[in-house]
Formats: structure tokens, C-alpha cells, sequence
């Protein structure tokens, strides 16, 4: 026991947890625990991806068998190349990516404005911003597709990616990070007779690079993801995304479930490679935007 | 004289700049969120099929509302779909933070794996299940046959249907929120713990005595956040039951989008809209009342 009490464990910020989890015993449970999970939340993931490489006759047979008798490209090419996948998918990647960087822009600029300076209205604009985080979107739907319409943005990319790029979540995560950053600097180069601007674009945007970069993953899984703004603003076929077509597709009356099974994780392929790559980004930019709220 | 003129310049930069700098944000905001919330309730009060005239018609929207069964009972099936589904991803992302914010081995590859379904898109996670639960195309009626169960047709039984639904939910976001009491947990100061670990506390009064209290924060605002995710949902149920069986898995927004969009009644739907959107209000407000605004018992 003492034994036990001595092995200091250090959480990610390193500092000494020492007992809170230092037993065997409930590692052991704890990791059986874990690998149930690990089960139910792989499991469906991985079942979507293996009936993706079959063959249509081979899809539906029982018993169903786990892996394909031959991979097959079949379904991918059925919806990719002859099929408009690719088609939607160079539209959802268009607009995801443009509103990323609108949204980037944007929310930065006013997230730094909201913490570093004091100007009359200030306070109540950002409280007003804050409130509409919990405003349900999807309760506007009427009047957001007539205000699109009147800008003469209906069925047009421009109505995907300007409406939805002004996201009070962002300016929040942003703002939040500029607060964790002293005055002092902005002082000092103030003396030295640097223009706001130039502070602004000079000093601090290099500083706020670690916020930015968690914003644009999160921006871009919106808009990869969204469903509700294409669907009111996207009319033409040819100008879904992924996520309208797939839904559209699975309602038809004789559903191809070979190409949805295919398309569904083609869709997921960009966001988990965002996430591996940026995984602490991940983590911290929950952590500043959760907790600190 | 000239250090005087310079600060003048500086002043007047400092009074427009931040406005510039909040000027994108706040015109797109006001154009796109703000003016349609107004429409809304204008809109609301006419009985505007989406072509000409706006033709008001007083309150006639709202009283039909308050006969209209089926909104009520989309309304119903959300309330029952929120309400059974929060507490479940509360405990479950709960439980696997409390084993994740300790350093054990594969902490990463645990993390990243629970939190990867958060990441996939409701209209994925529609058809992901509507896959494996189907009636002929499910995995999950084979593995019961298997075992000797009977198969159940999951989307023909508004029971069954709905705690698929349910099950998905949950699935699709206690990644998500895993991460959000991982941070929160994080934020407990040790030496409480260190007091408890001196006084001999076993690691279940810990939990209960030391981290439930001080989690409370995090707690509530895990609980707000995914009401509002949950009262809002339409895309899951849209690859997956399309509201069925008899309108079991019918959530409000799909309500409303369907006698906007599909039966071209702009201004009842967006009646419909005002009274989704207040009694989710008003059940917010309620969550802040009960608990406090979130803020840590004494």
C-alpha cells in the first residue's frame, strides 16, 4: 500500500495526482470499462466502412459476413465517378472552405475588439452575440430563407457561406483567448508609436495563432457537416453538398444503400484526418471555450 | 506639441478601431440572424404562403396552434427525446472523463476514439443506424437471431424507434461532451483530494463528497448546452425514421419545416417557430432558476 501511495502520477499539466488513481486493481476495471466503449463506438464505424467494399449481392446476404468476400471499388466509383459525388463534394469543399476562412477573419476580428478594447456598446453588442448562442437556427429557417432570398443569395454558395460565417461561438472562443493575453504589450508598442492596426495585425494576430487554428478546424466541421443552411438555401441538384444529397438520397424509394454506405465514409475521411493532425488543438480549444464560459 | 497631436490621432483611432474591427461580424450578424428574428414574429401574423402580400390575419395562427394535435405531439416526442436522452450523455461522458482525465496507458487512443462519433455528421449518424438497425439490412437483428432473441422491426415500433434515436443521440455526443468534463475536471484543485487521500476518503465518497459538488459549473453547462442540441434535432431523424412510426420520432423543427417548406404555410410555420422557440426558453430558464445560475453550493 505504501507502495502504491508513492507512484506520483502527473495529469496533463503535469502536476502530481498522486492517488487519486494509483491502484491496480481499479485500472483493471477501468480498462475493462473502457474497452466496452471502445467496442460500441468503434464497432458501428467499422461495420459502415467494411459494407462499404461490397459488392451489391453481397451486401444484404445472410448470414451476413464481416469482411467482403473480394474488396470491391464498386460503390465508390458507382457514386463518385458515375454518380455526382464528386460533384458535391467539390461543392461542400468550396464552401467549407471559403466560409472557414470568412469565418476565421471575421470572429477573430471582432473577438480581439470585444477583449482588448472598452468602447461604449461594447459590452452590450458581445452580451447580445452571447445570448443568440442558444437561439436554435433551425427555429429561423422561414425568415433566414427570405432574408437570403431578398439579398438574392437563394441557391447560391455565397448564401451557404456569408449567413453562416458570423458564428457568436467563435467570437466567444476568441475573445476568451485575447483576455489570457496582458495589456502590457499593446502598451509598449503603442509608445513606440505603432498604429492600432498595426498592433493588431503585427503583434497580436502571430500571438492568437493557436486560437485561430482551432477555430478554423471547428468552422470547417460546421459547414462540412451542416444540413439545416443548404437545405434552405440550395435549390439545384447540381449545387448540393454531401450532407443534402445524402439526406435526399436516403429518402428516395428504392434506397442505394451501396453508394450511401460509400459516400458516408468518404464524408468522414477529411474530418478525421483534421482531427489526428490537430488533436491538441482539439483538446485545448474545447478546454478554452467549455470551461472558461 | 507634437507628442499632443500625436496622441489626439491615437485617441481617435482608439474610439473608431474596435468598431471597424466588430463591423463584418455584427452587419452579417444583424442581416442574417437578427432582421430574420424580427420577420419571424411579423411573419408569424399573417397567413403567408411565401408568394405576395403579406395578408395579416391577427392571432388566428396562434389559435389554430392551440388545436393543432400533432405540433403537440411533436412537441411531446421532443420533450420525451430530450428529456430521456440527457441524462444518459451526461452519465456516460461523465463516466469515461472521470477515467480519462487520469494518466493511464492508451489515454490518447481512448480520447480520440470516443470522440471521433462527435465529429461525424447527424445525416451520417442517421444512416449509420438506420443501417445497422434496419429490418432487413441490420447487423444488429442478426446478432440478436444468434443468440436465440427474437428480431424486433426497431422502426416500426414507436418504443423501438425511438430508442434508436435515443441510442444514436447518445453515441453521436458524449465524445463531446466527454471533453468538456475532462477540462472541468481538470480545474479541481488536487489539494482537496490531498485532504480527502489524508482523511482516508474511499474513491467513491471522493467522488461524490469532492468532484460532484465542484463540478457543478461544468455540469450545468454540459446540461443547457445539449438540451438545446437535443430540442433543436431534425438532421439524425431525417436518414434514419423520417419521423416515423406514426410520427413517433417527429421532433418539432421537422413539424415546422414540413408545413413550411412541403405545405407552403409560411406564416403558420413560423407561428409554430415563435412558440418552439419560447417554450424552449422558458424550459432554459427554468434549468438556470433550479440550479442556481450553476454556481457551486456552499
Amino acid at each position: 500500500m505504501t507502495n502504491a501511495k508513492n507512484t506520483v502520477l502527473r495529469d496533463e499539466k503535469g502536476r502530481a495526482i498522486q492517488g487519486r488513481s494509483g491502484r491496480k486493481e481499479n485500472n483493471l476495471s477501468a480498462y475493462l470499462i473502457l474497452a466496452l466503449f471502445v467496442v460500441i463506438y468503434l464497432c458501428p464505424i467499422l461495420w459502415m466502412t467494411l459494407s462499404s467494399f461490397k459488392a451489391d449481392s453481397e451486401l444484404f446476404r445472410y448470414p451476413p459476413q464481416l469482411l467482403p468476400e473480394q474488396f470491391s471499388l464498386e460503390n465508390y466509383l458507382d457514386a463518385w465517378a458515375r454518380g455526382d459525388f464528386s460533384l458535391y463534394f467539390r461543392n461542400t469543399a468550396i464552401v467549407a472552405v471559403s466560409a472557414t476562412v470568412l469565418t476565421v477573419v471575421i470572429n477573430t476580428m471582432a473577438g480581439y475588439a470585444f477583449a482588448k478594447y472598452s468602447f461604449p456598446g461594447g459590452n452590450a453588442i458581445f452580451l447580445f452575440f452571447l445570448s443568440t448562442l442558444m437561439l436554435p437556427l433551425e427555429v429561423l429557417m422561414i425568415p433566414i430563407f427570405q432574408v437570403v432570398k431578398a439579398f438574392g443569395l437563394y441557391n447560391n454558395f455565397l448564401g451557404l457561406i456569408i449567413p453562416s460565417a458570423a458564428t457568436p461561438a467563435g467570437v466567444f472562443l476568441v475573445r476568451q483567448y485575447f483576455l489570457t493575453i496582458p495589456n502590457e504589450i499593446m502598451d509598449s508598442a503603442r509608445i513606440d508609436g505603432a498604429s492600432e492596426t498595426k498592433i493588431f495585425l503585427r503583434l497580436m494576430l502571430p500571438l492568437a495563432r493557436p486560437i485561430m487554428s482551432v477555430l478554423a478546424i471547428f468552422a470547417f466541421l460546421w459547414r462540412w457537416n451542416d444540413y439545416m443552411w443548404p437545405l434552405v438555401v440550395i435549390r439545384d441538384s447540381d449545387m448540393y453538398t454531401v450532407q443534402l444529397a445524402l439526406a435526399n438520397f436516403s429518402g428516395q424509394y428504392a434506397v442505394d444503400w451501396g453508394s450511401l454506405l460509400a459516400m458516408s465514409v468518404l464524408t468522414m475521411i477529411p474530418v478525421l484526418i483534421l482531427f489526428l493532425v490537430f488533436q491538441k488543438q482539439f483538446m485545448k480549444g474545447m478546454v478554452a471555450g467549455a470551461v472558461k464560459g | 506639441m507634437k507628442k499632443a497631436k500625436r496622441s489626439s490621432i491615437a485617441s481617435t483611432e482608439m474610439k473608431i478601431f474596435p468598431y471597424v474591427m466588430i463591423a463584418p461580424n455584427l452587419l452579417i450578424f444583424l442581416i442574417f440572424i437578427a432582421v430574420p428574428a424580427v420577420f419571424g414574429l411579423v411573419y408569424s401574423l399573417t397567413d403567408w404562403g411565401g408568394i405576395g402580400e403579406l395578408n395579416f390575419i391577427g392571432f388566428a395562427n396562434y389559435a389554430e396552434l392551440f388545436t393543432d394535435r400533432r405540433f403537440w405531439i411533436s412537441m411531446r416526442q421532443t420533450f420525451l427525446y430530450a428529456i430521456i436522452s440527457l441524462p444518459l450523455i451526461m452519465v456516460v461522458s461523465l463516466l469515461l472523463a472521470t477515467l480519462l482525465v487520469k494518466s493511464i496507458h492508451g489515454r490518447g487512443f481512448f480520447r480520440a476514439v470516443f470522440y471521433w462519433p462527435s465529429m461525424i455528421s447527424y445525416i451520417v449518424v442517421g444512416l449509420l443506424f438506420q443501417f445497422i438497425f434496419g429490418d432487413s439490412t441490420g447487423i444488429i437483428n442478426y446478432l440478436l437471431s444468434t443468440m436465440g432473441l427474437p428480431e424486433v422491426t426497431w422502426f416500426t415500433n414507436s418504443i423501438t424507434a425511438m430508442a434508436v434515436v435515443v441510442l444514436a443521440t447518445v453515441w453521436s455526443r458524449t465524445g463531446f461532451y466527454m471533453v468538456t468534463f475532462i477540462s472541468g475536471l481538470q480545474s479541481i484543485d488536487d489539494t482537496y483530494y490531498e485532504a480527502a487521500e489524508v482523511d482516508g476518503a474511499s474513491p467513491m465518497r471522493k467522488f461524490f463528497s469532492i468532484t460532484l459538488p465542484l463540478l457543478k459549473p461544468t455540469m450545468f453547462l454540459v446540461m443547457i448546452l445539449s438540451f438545446i442540441d437535443l430540442f433543436k434535432q431534425y438532421g439524425l431523424v431525417i436518414t434514419m425514421t423520417n419521423g416515423g412510426p406514426a410520427g413517433a420520432t417527429k421532433f418539432a423543427v421537422q413539424y415546422i419545416y414540413e408545413e413550411a417548406f412541403q405545405k407552403f404555410r409560411l406564416g403558420y410555420a413560423s407561428a409554430l417557430s415563435m412558440v418552439t422557440m419560447l417554450i424552449l426558453a422558458i424550459l432554459t430558464l427554468l434549468q438556470f432558476k433550479l440550479n442556481n445560475g450553476g454556481a457551486i453550493d456552499d
